[in-house]
């Protein structure tokens, strides 16, 4: 789960990590009484769950109070696009004005679960502000990577080896270690995915302050962090994938596809996105409707296809282990009837109680062809993709 | 000999709840040697009237001998479950639990360093060795069939596909291992591919992987130095965009390294029969064995 900067500012402020003075606002207003309460020049930064705000105008430096005003007024209640986002881009409906600094450098630090690894791995580099999979693609001896214990946390010497290894002033370096050792404790504590500080910057009077933070929540450890749980916000995830999240459904968007995929178990799931574009047309989601879906919840995944504009034709593939390919049969025919739904569907299904849920789909009088198996489907999908006029 | 299970099992069910106690029917069906149970307070009763319970998993393998654990606790309490199966000395233990909060997986995996268990998953398919009748999770037995193809997958339901494509080729499985979606978990591909090495009953191996991490790539090269068997890969997730996690928390692309294009080249230069797409793994492998 993604939170906002202000919100991963303030869990960092428990922490006692240095970050800036700042504050956020929902308007115009506020974000004036703010700047003038920081007082000289301020930033103005859109609060919304992507990056590259920068280039795509969401952060603006201004001088006044008034000038924050006129800024913050430009962007909240529009929807800021960046790289990271669709073409419809997010909704600004918070802005943080924070304070400037003098700033004499800028860093990068990191931390992630390295899985091969087996533990939270602290990433540094030295090239702060820089997209860091472009460092780790072009330098990566640029990047210097410690992992920490799994059951003693990071060591001061650990946190002090990073902290030398980003060539820190003398006079920072106590500071930094322990900004280091305070990070690693925010992401063992609150069950984190990712912590990333970017750019950390050592001032010119010799700080380090925490100048941009992005925090990431583990999902499925937020049953033991009901207060971070609180802060999800909705409105910044695309309509559909909430919609799946409300129904406890594993679901991806993806942008320019036709083909919507409706499948149990995610590596069956990608599989069937694989074979859709060797078909000829992109996958319009990912979906994986869980081993033990019961009939409302098929009924949701179908809908949620459904509604997405982008779906010309639906791929269902279902091997039944656990889950009973009649309920999914029965679901399926519920979901399309209410919506009175028209589109081709191409379905593969095997597995637990498969015949009675081919003979539920073949009655329905809905527009499916049914195939046999994975390969099947790829052909019998190439067919009705010709039949709509060509692959893309 | 099959690998990991086989007729020596000594089967212990952790977690009978809703999923648990269907998926244990279903392994007693298959003929798996289903020993104990375990779930606090049922003392004394039995499951399907004739496996016993007991409240704890000590006392579970003190009075049945049993040497394998697999585990449907929910979530929240698998962390705890895996450590009672290891310190109770389980040989082999299978989480099946999806969902599990990484921070306790590495705890766990790190917990076991030093120590004779053996653990597969979290959230995986489990183990099924047809020959022997033994199923350790919730592959369906009504797919498989006795033979001499060894299966090691990532996933769940394509761990299926692929052998329902071996089986329409008319070849059967000495075991099939599902080691789980996600990005920290016990038993690797490398673990399985060794094991499959050294088992006689095993011809030629079967490896499903899908983006996210290096495993892939360690496969390979464990591969290109140790195995002499024939081995058909097939990688899930080549049409996957990067930063979206598909899924398995594992499935991720996070870097050059986890695309799945970046696998299949690592296990080409290995020397392993790559599938184009997953609709090939029984007829390339038909192939490839003759």
């Amino acid at each position: 789960m993604n939170i906002h900067e202000y919100q991963a500012k303030e869990i960092l402020d428990k922490y006692g990590v240095p970050t800036p003075r700042a504050e956020v606002a929902s308007t115009a207003t506020e974000a004036k009484d703010i700047a003038s309460r920081i007082g000289g020049r301020v930033v103005v930064k859109a609060q919304v769950h992507a990056g590259g705000r920068g280039k795509a105008g969401g952060v603006k430096l201004v001088d006044t109070p008034e000038q924050a005003q006129k800024e913050a007024g430009a962007l909240l209640g529009t929807r800021l696009v960046t790289k990271q986002t669709g073409v419809a881009g997010v909704p600004v409906e918070k802005v943080m004005i924070a304070e400037t600094l003098d700033i004499k450098d800028e860093l990068y630090l990191s931390i992630v679960i390295d899985g091969d690894i087996g533990a939270p791995v602290v990433m540094a580099s030295t090239e702060g502000g820089m997209d860091i999979e472009e460092v780790a693609e072009n330098a990566p001896e640029k990047i210097f990577r410690v992992a920490g214990d799994p059951l003693i946390g990071l060591t001061t010497y650990h946190a002090r080896d990073i902290a030398l290894a980003l060539g820190v002033p003398a006079e920072a370096l106590r500071a930094t270690t322990k900004l280091i050792t305070d990070l690693y404790r925010v992401f063992t504590d609150n069950d984190c995915s990712l912590v990333e500080i970017n750019p950390l910057v050592v001032t010119e009077d010799n700080r380090v302050v925490a100048l941009d933070a992005k925090i990431t929540l583990e999902d499925d450890a937020l049953f033991r962090h009901p207060d971070l749980a609180r802060l999800r916000d909705g409105n910044q995830q695309d309509p559909l994938e909430r919609r799946a999240d409300a129904a406890d459904l594993s679901y991806v968007k993806l942008d320019g596809g036709r083909v919507g995929c409706m499948v149990n178990g995610a590596g069956l799931a990608m599989a069937t996105m694989d074979i859709t574009k060797t078909a000829g047309a992109d996958p319009a989601n990912f979906l994986d409707i869980g081993g033990s879906a019961d009939q409302e919840r098929i009924e949701e995944a179908f809908k949620i296809i459904m509604d997405d504009e982008d779906v010309e034709i639906i791929l269902v593939n279902l091997f039944a282990g656990i889950a009973r390919a009649d309920i999914v049969a029965q679901g399926i025919v519920a979901a399309a009837k209410e919506t009175n739904a028209q589109l081709p569907m191409v379905v593969a299904m095997r597995g637990t109680n498969a015949e009675e849920g081919a003979r539920i789909l073949g009655e329905s009088g809905l527009n499916i062809t049914a195939a046999p198996d994975l390969a099947g489907a790829a052909e019998a999908l190439k067919h009705k993709l010709l039949e709509l006029g060509g692959a893309n | 000999m099959a690998i990991l299970v086989g007729p020596e099992t000594r089967l212990l069910i952790q977690g009978l709840g809703r999923d648990g106690s269907f998926q244990a029917s279903r392994t007693r069906e298959y003929g798996t040697n289903m020993v104990a149970a375990v779930h606090p307070g049922r003392d004394g009763q039995k499951f399907e009237d004739e496996v016993p319970y007991f409240s704890s998993v000590a006392r579970a393998v003190e009075a049945t001998g049993a040497n394998t654990g697999v585990i449907f606790v929910p979530a929240p309490f698998a962390m705890d479950a895996i450590i009672e199966q290891v310190d109770a000395g389980l040989e082999l233990v299978v989480c099946i639990t999806e969902g599990i909060p990484v921070l306790d997986m590495v705890k766990v995996v790190a917990y076991m360093k030093g120590k004779p268990t053996r653990l597969i998953g979290s959230n995986c398919p489990g183990v099924l060795s047809p020959a022997s009748k033994a199923k350790v999770g919730i592959i369906p037995g009504n797919i498989v069939r006795p033979g001499n193809i060894g299966v090691v997958s990532r996933s769940g339901t394509l761990t299926y596909e692929a052998i329902a494509q071996l089986v329409q080729h008319g070849l059967g499985q000495s075991t099939c291992v599902g080691i789980g979606g996600d990005p920290v978990h016990g038993t690797t591909f490398t673990d399985v591919l060794e094991l499959f090495q050294a088992d006689d009953e095993t011809e030629a191996i079967v490896l499903i992987g899908e983006i996210g991490g290096i495993r892939e790539q360690l496969a390979a090269e464990y591969i290109r130095q140790h195995v002499t068997k024939p081995v058909v890969a097939s990688i899930a997730g080549q049409s996957a965009p990067r930063g979206k996690r598909m899924g398995h928390a594992g499935a991720i692309i996070t870097g050059k390294a986890a695309l799945a294009s970046e696998k299949i080249r690592a296990l080409s230069e290995a020397g392993v029969h790559v599938v184009e797409s997953p609709t090939q793994i029984g007829a390339m492998m038909k192939e490839v064995i003759g």
